[in-house]
């Protein structure tokens, strides 16, 4: 079993499976790109009414096709369905937030919760007839990618890198609105089209990756990807091609599985991999996660006590709280009956011309000093040049 | 889209017209936010080199007087012009330093991708900012003192250097007209200095400088002229002209004591 599941993931499991999973592969990369813009304008709540607003689209071009003569199962189809209903969806959120005095939430959350009704009840009429080609439909809620054929992992590709190379052209345009919409505006931007034009990509990730990854679930594909990349870069050009890489590597690992085990919908298990990979970014980032955030927060707290009682030892004083104390103790700056020690003596005498210099520093060149807290333990001989550790001396005796 | 205004029939018959090439020319500017309104029938010229104070109290209409004249802001009445022309065919002239705290600082961007902003007008729609355009921010960066930062991600500076970065964004524009909304709020004492500096430096290049200001002490000291606003227009003028007792009693009213009104037209 688990070579077929390497055999999956390594594109050995025969041609109809690899062409799939690269489709879906390249779903999670075009959701990582796209979504970062979402994401960093703050709207990527909007991806969820987009998403069940789809349904509607779904049921009703699945209807039409059948009146069509058809079997009403086209996958280009039903997406064009989809995005028609889930431009209407986004239409609605827009003028709620427009014209009424309704946050975007409240507007989100109503377009959400009527289309996916409307969408239910015409699914469940859909249900009552007697064609035969419903049972597919029921994909489109949690997503597949056992049922997806050759051809329309294809489309999924191509489609995704259109998107793609929209979003990238765009990406200074996006970027600047996301961060200065009035600076923007000044210019002589059309906010609202760029905006627009910004979902309208989102709106055609959600389309073309409804049937792989499901209605339900496809939001994560938009928002997780992005938000683990955020942990990672302050750039947005980096941020972009790792949100890019963590969707892709999602989908590589959720479509794999879903092929393999075709009970198993293909947008859980996306979403499960997405999530690994933004819980691992949450807690191991190495300039925004949570561990090694705690960690540089116990050690400058350490520092800080450490600075501390050096300085009231050196006004002759014992150090003020139990943390410092300790410190001193366990240093060695202080002996068993609390008195200063020899090396607690020059330990004082090297904190008090650090502070002395640091604070000669900070009136000097005041905004060059504002990064480094002088707490922090940092000796200014190892952040400043010699000859201006030397001016300093010479200027703070 | 020109307003019918009430014109009294004494008037000469080009009373509303605009200064010919003045650099701005708002006239008869009604703004209103529902029922209240938030500016009355403005009307003030601003001419070529000119450093101008827009003064107020809290909820006068300063920063939306701004934000209307570069259209961010719906107007139920007024006409607006930038030398001569409507605004929306100036906007290369005119570059914009918004507030510092309409922002989001921990964007994913360094100083310099802040600045590159500036550029994108010469830069294009959909093609990339190149290395010449980075060296380019750079430059401007320099003028602020801020060449050292280039790299930071823009969360990592004070305020007063945020501020200088939004300041090197709008030179990078290397636009006729600046508009400031409240550039000296919360800035340390080195970002204050490099403001007036970088202001008067664009002055004797020809351009002219409009900055929403809060503190009546420095006006004397920055400034050329002012407009002392409150919802409608108080007065507009060299400052010396403007900072008379009976315009800041009529601006201020009972916000300022007494002695200080006087104390600031005296210094003026």
């Amino acid at each position: 079993m688990i070579i077929d599941v390497f055999a999956v993931l390594t594109f050995c499991a025969g041609y109809n499976t690899s062409v799939v999973l690269a489709g879906v592969i390249a779903l999670g990369i075009g959701g990582g790109v796209i979504g970062v813009f979402p994401f960093l304008r703050k709207r990527a709540l909007i991806s969820d009414a987009i998403s069940h607003a789809t349904l509607p689209g779904i049921a009703l071009a699945f209807l039409a096709g059948i009146a069509l003569g058809g079997t009403g199962r086209n996958l280009g189809f039903l997406m064009a369905g989809a995005a028609l209903t889930g431009a209407i969806g986004i239409i609605a959120v827009q003028w709620i937030r427009d014209h009424t005095r309704l946050p975007e939430d409240t507007a989100i959350g109503t377009v959400l919760s009527v289309f996916f009704g409307l969408g239910i009840v015409l699914l469940s009429h859909i249900q009552t007839l007697e064609s035969a080609g419903q049972a597919g439909l029921n994909s489109f809620l949690l997503g597949s990618t056992a049922a997806l054929t050759g051809g329309e992992a294809q489309l999924i590709a191509i489609a995704s890198a259109v998107a793609i190379t929209f979003a990238l052209a765009f990406m200074k345009e996006f970027g600047a609105i996301a961060f200065d919409e009035g600076f923007a505006a000044a210019q002589g931007w059309r906010v609202a089209r760029v905006d627009l034009f910004m979902l309208v990509l989102l709106l055609a990730i959600v389309a073309i990756g409804l049937k792989a990854v499901g209605l339900i679930l496809i939001i994560a594909l938009v928002i997780i990807p992005p938000a683990a990349a955020r942990f990672w870069t302050d750039r947005l050009g980096r941020m972009i091609a790792l949100s890019g890489a963590f969707g892709g590597l999602a989908g590589w690992i959720g479509g794999g599985v879903s092929a393999l085990f075709p009970a198993m919908p293909a947008g859980a298990v996306i979403v499960l991999a997405a999530a690994a990979i933004f819980t691992f970014s949450l807690l191991f980032a190495p300039s925004r996660g949570v561990v090694p955030w705690s960690f540089r927060r116990i050690r400058m707290r350490l520092a800080a006590a450490e600075t501390r009682a050096l300085l009231t030892m050196a006004g002759g004083y014992q150090p003020p709280d139990p943390l410092a104390r300790r410190i001193a103790r366990w240093r060695g700056f202080t002996g068993p009956d609390g008195r200063l020690t020899a090396a607690g003596a020059a330990a004082v005498a090297d904190a008090h011309r650090q502070q002395r210099l640091w604070q000669a520093y900070r009136q000097q060149h005041p905004d060059a000093a504002l990064p480094f807290n002088p707490l922090s333990g940092f000796r200014i001989e190892d952040v400043l040049s010699a000859d201006i550790v030397a001016a300093l001396e010479s200027d703070s005796v | 889209m020109n307003p019918p205004r009430l014109i009294p029939f004494e008037a000469p018959p080009n009373a509303n017209a605009h200064g010919a090439l003045a650099p701005l020319s708002v006239r008869g500017l009604t703004v209103a936010y529902d029922e209240k309104p938030a500016l009355w029938d403005v009307d003030f010229e601003i001419s070529q080199q000119d450093l101008v104070a827009v003064i107020g109290p809290n909820g006068a209409g300063k920063s939306t007087m701004i934000k209307a004249v570069l259209g961010l802001t719906p107007t139920l009445a007024g006409n607006i012009r930038a030398f001569g022309k409507p605004v929306k065919h100036a906007r290369k002239r005119i570059a914009y330093v918004p507030q510092r705290t309409s922002v989001d600082w921990d964007f994913p961007a360094s100083a310099e991708d802040v600045v590159a902003m500036g550029l994108y007008g010469k830069i294009g729609w959909c093609r990339p900012v190149r290395r010449r355009h980075r060296g380019s921010a750079r430059e401007h960066l320099d003028r602020v003192g801020m060449a050292d930062f280039a790299s930071r991600q823009i969360g990592q500076l004070s305020g007063g250097q945020q501020q200088r970065v939004f300041l090197a964004r709008a030179l990078a524009q290397e636009a006729d007209i600046y508009l400031m909304d409240e550039p000296f709020a919360g800035v340390d004492a080195a970002t204050e200095r490099a403001i007036v500096d970088v202001m008067r430096d664009v002055r004797s290049n020809g351009a002219t400088v409009v900055c929403v200001h809060h503190d009546l002490q420095t006006v004397g000291d920055y400034f050329d002229s002012a407009v002392i606003l409150n919802i409608r227009r108080i007065a507009a003028g060299p400052v010396t002209d403007v900072f008379t007792e009976e315009n800041l009693q009529a601006a201020y009213g009972g916000r300022l004591a007494k002695t200080e009104i006087r104390a600031i037209a005296d210094s003026a």
